[in-house]
């Protein structure tokens, strides 16, 4: 048996290899099926971008919270929520995760502290600040974190989020994670700063940025950041430089990018990919491990669409239900 | 023991006895506390109508002073209750909701309903409403009727301080998002209050006034307003019947149906403007539900489709008032 | 000597918080002959409606006040005088009537204020009429408070000190019931009265306070010189329990209203403000739960727990019995089982007896108290 170089021991490496894959796995599956026209509404996919969320979300335990966004399902995964019901909430099945209420934009988990994904970007932000003041309060040591694209890092919300949470040292991390593009519109075109380091040190917090198709160089800062805010250090900014497997949303033509460009990077730059081959190549887990776990997954994944599939729809019944706790 | 109290020490009271109460309320706001990180005095202000005056004293950092950026502390609200806290966040003027109706709207009134019953979010959210303080177009308007509209909202107005107690204790207690209006004018308005703590349930109108002519339906600061016109009318031996809503969301029908039931004729009073209004709302639901009762046509009493104006003589005419109400019962009676 | 026999009829003042009162109907006409206790005219108030009754007879000689018009309290409505007093005396008296002013302070030394004892059974509201050696304790019934003697205190305290209370969990006393039972209630009455200094006192109880009455005359007979019981619990099993129900779950005017009706033998004396009152003490913190504990103590399994009557017999303590012939909360044949008191069923009036025919009840308890 090799020296581990990495800092998680071999169960954490194989656990955070099997949260990349079922994202992965998960969000191919959609992609196909939504292309089959099963799926109603819009469905936004994290593929190519697991390793952002994974990497921060092996630190948090329940009573940490995150606001997600529109591609939120990864992050859904990677916090706890139930697969199962996820699939069936794309599905629009009463066994869904919010009852067939929500869709993919709105996936949520309180009890696993997953505050919802959300249709509104930059909307997260502050609800995260939230999270963090109520921690602060309870003194529980917990964190809120709220995950932006490089698109949503633009707008008022997040902004005066950064400066709220500074103001009141809350803690709270702002994880960017910055695919290049915001729906069609690079970010070169949109962000005038060309750092997001530079951005934080505006509003008085610390900045890093990091690799986000590096698993380990995500979780070793989010590590960092987590500890930092949990020990009473304040908020700080986590910018992921990532890839964007699919388009904005399914049926994205991605018209956009340049030639070949999708074929290269999930060539070259695919997180798991990466992940794999270096404990693969450090010696610490074997293939073998690797294909026993892609194997459990497909099947997990395959059983989630079935059960979606045939689950019951909501009905007319549900319609008027949990629009209030009393009225 | 009930005693004369303000409106302001009503609802100052309220937020006290909640804080005593439960360690998971807090208040948030701009210049809630005041004097933050200057060298002068703390708890210079209190609000800026002095409604939370004294409590920093008392609960220290549970009083949280806000930077000048509604939508991030708004939105810190919501997110702070949807993680068991009960925040209570002053938005200072019901015009500034412009800059963070999204964490109202599309956060706080949603969670429950989009994330299948799994998400409550009890906050409030206190704000100033109405005209008559020549604060012009941008801190004199009264939105509720944009509220009500919100399914996952509740929406309460208080006429009065016992009211206002009772309601805003209710609001703190109550496990959905209020947003919790309080007109300007009333806040030196004295009545019988309780020393106790008390809550006044949601959807329940009050009948300040019997009378078995006409029905008379409004809320907030224009309850004083029917009331004047009422008494004004009593004279000429016109009963008018005075319904103060007390939440527009949930709205009690039962209560406007029965008298307008009884009396046949209905007149609506409401600040807001007129399309889309509470009046408007309660003119609808009434000609829907017992459009045989009516023996006239329904009056509505509201503000004009303008902005509010300055100048004092543009915002009295502009404001509905007891006058332009009695002219309203009239013309029911007419018929 | 004229002046003697001249005898004003004014717009009353029930309670503290009345200022006016409609004068809804006369129920005489000019020229009848009047004898005390006789009912000349009703008056409605935002709170109550009730009847003005003559305090000395005569003949009513002027009505002044018009129907269906409001009064301040005090103002002159009606002259009752002698056959033989001139037209021309009673046209003077009505010229140069004033209305009495109030002085600085008059309305509180005149007027009953509201008291605060520390018990212990904790703090308890009362209020105190009179200066009498002859004392009187009036005991409210579920729900009620010391407003419920609106129409008798006053008229009591011609001839005695007039005490009412508001036992603990109602109207604005503590609203922690450390032992909500009959036998608790009691324990609370008698430190209510070794807090404020009663010896001994005539009891007047309503309902619920009537078994009140009936249990501290038997824990303390020697501080008990009489027990008035007024649609009284604690003398046969029965108890409209979906009114006891109603009242502990009401928490809006709509659903209270029907549930108070059911206490007055005319549904109409249920005003919009006593139900609001009402409403206004449910809604205090803890009153749901002291009413709820009491409901559970004192009438368990939907009948009153506590059957008082052959204690009160064993007793020995003087007793009257009224009772309202409609009453719908308590049955009037509970009335029998009270051996050796003296029974007066009162037709035309339900369990509100001592509001809605106060007249004959304050002539009743007179009789007993000596007064």
């Amino acid at each position: 048996m090799s020296k581990n170089p990495f800092p998680l021991d071999k169960q954490g490496l194989l656990e955070a290899y099997r949260t990349m894959r079922t994202i992965r796995e998960f969000e191919e599956r959609v992609h196909n099926e939504f292309a089959k026209g099963d799926i109603p509404g819009f469905v936004h996919l994290y593929a190519g971008e697991e390793a952002s969320g994974t990497g921060i979300m092996m630190h948090l335990n329940d009573r940490d919270r995150i606001a997600s966004t529109h591609r939120g399902h990864g992050h859904c995964i990677a916090k706890g929520v139930d697969v199962k019901e996820m699939m069936g909430e794309i599905y629009g099945k009463a066994m869904g995760s919010c009852r067939g209420k929500g869709g993919s934009m709105h996936i949520a988990d309180l009890s696993k502290g997953m505050m919802g994904a959300n249709g509104i970007l930059g909307a997260g932000a502050p609800l995260a600040c939230g999270a963090a003041l109520a921690a602060k309060f309870r003194g529980d040591g917990g964190v809120g974190i709220s995950f932006v694209g490089d698109g949503a890092s633009n707008q008022g919300m997040f902004l005066e989020s950064l400066n709220l949470a500074a103001v009141w040292n809350l803690p709270a991390i702002f994880v960017v994670e910055n695919n290049g593009y915001a729906e069609s519109t690079s970010r070169e075109y949109a962000v005038a700063v060309d750092s997001y380091v530079d951005r934080a040190a505006g509003f008085g917090l610390p900045g890093v940025t990091v690799d986000g198709t590096d698993f380990f160089a995500v979780y070793e800062a989010a590590g960092e950041i987590i500890k930092r805010a949990r020990e009473g250090g304040g908020p700080a900014l986590l910018e992921c430089k990532m890839i964007r497997f699919f388009g904005h949303f399914e049926g994205d033509q991605q018209t956009y990018r340049g030639k070949g460009e999708v074929e290269h990077i999930r060539a070259n730059q695919d997180c798991i990919k990466l992940f794999a081959d270096k404990v693969l190549d450090a010696g610490v887990i074997k293939r073998p491990e690797l294909e026993a776990i892609d194997k459990e997954i497909v099947k997990l994944i395959d059983e989630a669409v079935i059960t979606a599939k045939a689950a019951p729809l909501p009905t007319a019944k549900d319609l008027m239900t949990d629009v209030y706790v009393t009225y | 023991m009930a005693r004369k109290i303000s409106m302001r020490q009503a609802l100052n009271e309220a937020l006290d006895q909640e804080m005593a109460r439960d360690p998971t309320v807090f208040v948030m706001g701009e210049d809630i506390v005041g004097g933050m990180g200057g060298d002068g005095e703390k708890d210079a202000w209190g609000g800026v109508l002095g409604v939370t005056k004294g409590l920093y004293a008392k609960y220290g950092d549970r009083l949280l002073d806000t930077p000048l950026s509604e939508s991030a502390y708004i939105g810190a609200a919501v997110g702070a209750a949807a993680c068991g806290m009960r925040p209570v966040a002053e938005l200072m003027f019901i015009d500034f909701m412009g800059v963070c109706f999204d964490e109202i709207f599309n956060q706080a009134a949603k969670f429950k309903y989009m994330f299948g019953g799994k998400a409550e979010t009890p906050v409030v959210i206190r704000t100033m409403i109405g005209g008559g303080f020549r604060a012009a177009a941008q801190h004199s308007q009264v939105l509720t009727p944009l509220f009500t509209h919100i399914p996952g909202l509740k929406v309460v107005v208080p006429s009065n301080a016992y009211d206002a107690k009772g309601l805003l204790i209710q609001s703190i207690r109550d496990n959905d998002p209020v947003i919790f209006c309080e007109h300007k004018n009333l806040y030196g308005l004295e009545t019988d209050v309780p020393q106790e703590s008390y809550a006044i349930p949601f959807g329940e109108a009050n009948v300040v006034r019997e009378g078995k002519h006409v029905t008379i339906v409004t809320y907030g600061m224009m309850v004083h307003r029917a009331l004047d016109a009422a008494a004004a009318l009593a004279k000429d031996k016109v009963e008018c019947e005075v319904i103060d809503l007390r939440t527009l969301s949930p709205i009690d029908w039962d209560t406007v149906l029965e008298s307008v039931e009884n009396t046949g004729r209905l007149v609506c009073v409401d600040e807001a403007h007129p399309r889309c209004s509470i009046a408007s709302d309660v003119s609808a639901k009434v000609s829907q539900e017992i459009f045989k009762a009516l023996k006239a046509g329904i009056q509505m009493v509201t503000s004009p489709h303008t902005p509010v104006p300055f100048s004092p003589s543009l915002e009295d005419i502009y404001l509905p008032s007891a006058d332009k109400i009695a002219t309203a019962v009239r013309k029911t009676m007419a018929n | 000597m004229s002046e003697k026999r001249i005898i004003p009829i004014v717009m009353p003042k029930w309670g503290l918080s009345m200022a006016e009162g409609k004068l809804a109907s006369w129920l005489m006409k000019d020229g009848d002959s009047v004898k005390a206790g006789d009912q000349l005219l009703e008056v409605e108030t935002d709170k109550i409606a009730g009847a003005v009754e003559a305090n000395e007879g005569g003949i009513l000689r002027r009505r002044i006040g018009q129907e269906d018009t409001i009064y301040p309290i005090k103002t002159l409505i009606g002259v009752v005088a002698d056959a033989d007093v001139p037209d021309a005396d009673i046209d003077a008296f009505v010229g140069s009537y004033v209305v009495p002013v109030a002085e600085e302070g008059e309305e509180e030394a005149a007027g009953p204020r509201y008291e605060f004892a520390d018990t212990a059974a904790g703090r308890l509201r009362y209020t105190k009429r009179g200066s009498d050696d002859n004392t009187v304790l009036l005991i409210h019934g579920f729900g009620g408070d010391l407003d419920n003697w609106l129409f008798n205190a006053d008229a009591l305290a011609e001839g005695a000190t007039v005490y009412a209370l508001d036992l603990p969990g109602h109207g604005q006393s503590t609203k922690k019931v450390d032992e909500p039972t009959v036998a608790g209630l009691a324990k609370a009455v008698l430190s209510f009265m070794d807090t404020v200094k009663i010896d001994k006192a005539h009891l007047v109880g309503h309902s619920m306070g009537g078994a009140v009455a009936i249990e501290v005359a038997r824990l303390a007979k020697p501080r008990v010189k009489s027990v008035t019981l007024i649609s009284s619990a604690g003398l046969g099993p029965d108890i409209n329990m979906d009114y006891i129900d109603g009242f502990v779950a009401s928490a809006s005017r709509r659903d209270l209203k029907p549930v108070l009706e059911n206490l007055f033998a005319d549904s109409g004396l249920v005003s919009r403000q006593m139900v609001d009152d009402l409403l206004k003490y449910k809604r205090l913190d803890g009153v749901g739960d002291a009413l709820t504990a009491l409901k559970n103590g004192v009438f368990a399994g939907g009948r009153q727990a506590a059957l008082l009557a052959d204690a009160l017999a064993a007793s020995g303590v003087p007793a009257l019995v009224v009772w309202g012939a409609e009453d719908k909360i308590v049955p009037a044949a509970h009335a029998t089982a009270a051996k050796g008191a003296k029974v007066e069923i009162i037709e035309g009036a339900g369990h509100m007896v001592q509001m809605e025919q106060a007249g004959r009840v304050n002539g009743l308890i007179k009789v007993m108290i000596g007064g």
